[in-house]
């Protein structure tokens, strides 16, 4: 689903690349932590595969499509097939739960019709019934972040890219957003989630890929936050 | 895209930039209202150069008894030399078209016609009036050639072209509008640099709107038209402006004013104005869809 070959990204002006000939291989509907210090190019890793950036060298296929021969006009489609989740939830203030998780169908022009029958199929699902109208001020982060998962997901993508998705949450509620993510990752949606959450890893006995400095460092399945544990 | 949802973001977009959209109406209404005044100047002259053209003659100067020209040294004109000149002029066709001979009491009808709410209309007499012929060419740029042949010759006085006298008219306003298109220029430069500036911020002040679009796939036709509409729609109220400050003009200034003033000339219709709003309005529009369009490239990337 999301294959790295030999990537490497060098950004202007930096003295060493924020990822270095890194080479990995996410299957479809797998879950895989990507862990590792601050600027250790976990970022990086994401943004090369919704091609937000471009590798130095190496090639990159994100949903069978190779990253370095798709014209930027196909972008957006994908990125459609690419569900997106961020620390810090990235809601309109001005739309309603509802609003929020509308507006990913209404930028790509579905009709009203099916937007307001998929609406509260996703809202369920997230575990947001009753919510619809209330505004993102509201409701709690965790609430939050199941409506920036609903938005995620609205499209039915192949993928879903959830960078730091707990890192705004206390423990307890960060329980109830894996759970929901693992509910996700098995109807078949890849997931692969930047971390820093030593419990979650642990918990999750998940795939590990441990990036240190633009290096993969540890490809581990079932594996846990901390090396040699 | 659908149209109630583009609508919906423009109306937004509008609301939250209020004064940045008033500064980019209002310099399209300006900038537009030079740019059609001088439109409507050149139509004018235009016009102006035509119904004058079309009635400007040489006057041939015949010698009389008070002459001091070198060439009427022989005193008054003759009836020969008078046939000569005639008989020549008609040997110039067709580039004379016509030829009228003015008499000395024509000339006093004519003088006291011209000056009737003056004094000199009474204290002048028919002695002081030249003799003349009044000579109309098929092409009044070829002045040259009746100059050459009539001026100096003995019984001539002086060969006039009258259009050497509107054509510094016609300098003068053709200078004035170029100076009106010049500032109308400057002014629309301006004014797109304003457009361009005024969609940094409304960029700026939806990122975070875009970036949600960007992420979820939207096309960057569909985020970057809400804002082409919005600095289109601002072009239009500006244009519409405009063209009400060239009507109010037209009317004020021209119908009630000038026209009642200046008589002896036609001034432009009100189909001369119709004719420049799609100028005006393909104008307002192409500078703001262009410079909010550069603006965007740079700004909203995927």
């Amino acid at each position: 689903m999301i294959r790295f070959e030999n990537v490497t990204k060098l950004y202007k002006g930096a003295s060493r690349p924020a990822l270095d000939d890194v080479s990995v291989d996410i299957e479809k509907g797998e879950f895989v932590f990507l862990v590792g210090a601050s600027g250790s190019g976990k970022s990086t890793f994401l943004r090369l595969a919704l091609r937000e950036e471009r590798p130095t060298s190496g090639n990159i296929w994100v949903a069978g499509k190779d990253l370095n021969k798709l014209p930027s006009w196909k972008v957006p489609m994908l990125r459609r097939q690419i569900g997106c989740v961020f620390q810090d939830f990235r809601l309109l203030p001005n739309k309603t739960v509802a609003g929020n998780v509308a507006f990913a169908l209404e930028v790509i022009g579905r009709p009203s019709s099916e937007i307001k029958r998929v609406i509260p199929n996703v809202l369920e699902l997230v575990g947001l019934e009753g919510k619809e109208d209330s505004y993102p001020n509201e409701i709690s982060g965790g609430e939050q972040q199941r409506v920036a998962i609903a938005r995620a997901f609205i499209n039915r993508p192949a993928v879903l890219i959830a960078d730091e998705p707990t890192g705004n949450l206390d423990p307890e509620t960060s329980v109830g957003i894996m759970k929901l993510l693992d509910r996700i990752n098995r109807i078949g949606t890849t997931v692969v989630m930047a971390t820093h959450d030593v419990a979650i890893v642990d918990q999750m006995r998940k795939r590990v890929i441990e990036i240190d400095t633009g290096h993969v460092v540890r490809d581990q399945a079932r594996g846990v936050y901390g090396a040699g544990a | 895209m659908r149209v109630g949802f583009v609508l919906q973001e423009v109306g937004t977009g509008l609301r939250r930039n209020v004064t940045l959209t008033v500064a980019v109406i209002i310099t399209v209404a300006v900038s537009l209202s030079l740019f059609g005044a001088s439109l409507l100047v050149r139509a004018q002259v235009g016009q102006m150069k035509d119904y004058w053209y079309d009635r400007v003659e040489v006057s041939i100067f015949l010698c009389g008894d008070i002459s001091d020209a070198p060439s009427c040294s022989d005193g008054e004109v003759s009836k020969e030399e008078k046939d000569k000149i005639r008989e020549e002029l008609n040997n110039l066709k067709p580039l004379v078209e016509t030829v009228y001979y003015e008499s000395k009491s024509d000339a006093l009808k004519r003088f006291r016609e011209q000056f009737k709410d003056s004094p000199l209309a009474d204290t002048a007499s028919e002695d002081q009036m030249p003799e003349s012929f009044r000579v109309k060419l098929s092409d009044p740029t070829k002045f040259a050639v009746i100059a050459a042949a009539f001026i100096d010759r003995s019984g001539v006085e002086d060969v006039r072209d009258q259009r050497a006298s509107l054509e510094r008219l016609f300098k003068a306003l053709s200078g004035l509008q170029n100076l009106a298109l010049v500032i109308a220029a400057v002014m629309l430069v301006v004014t797109g640099l304003l457009i361009s500036n005024t969609m940094r911020v409304a960029a700026f002040s939806r990122r975070r709107e875009t970036s949600i679009m960007r992420l979820v796939g939207a096309s960057n036709w569909s985020i970057r038209f809400p804002f082409l509409v919005e600095a289109a729609f601002a072009a239009i109220l500006g244009t519409a402006v405009a063209v009400g400050a060239l009507a109010a003009g037209k009317y004020y200034l021209i119908d009630q004013t000038l026209a009642s003033t200046f008589t002896f000339t036609t001034f432009i219709d009100w189909n001369a104005l119709y004719a420049i709003i799609p100028i005006l309005l393909a104008t307002g529009i192409g500078l703001a869809v262009v410079a909010a369009g550069i603006t965007l490239r740079k700004y909203l990337k995927v």
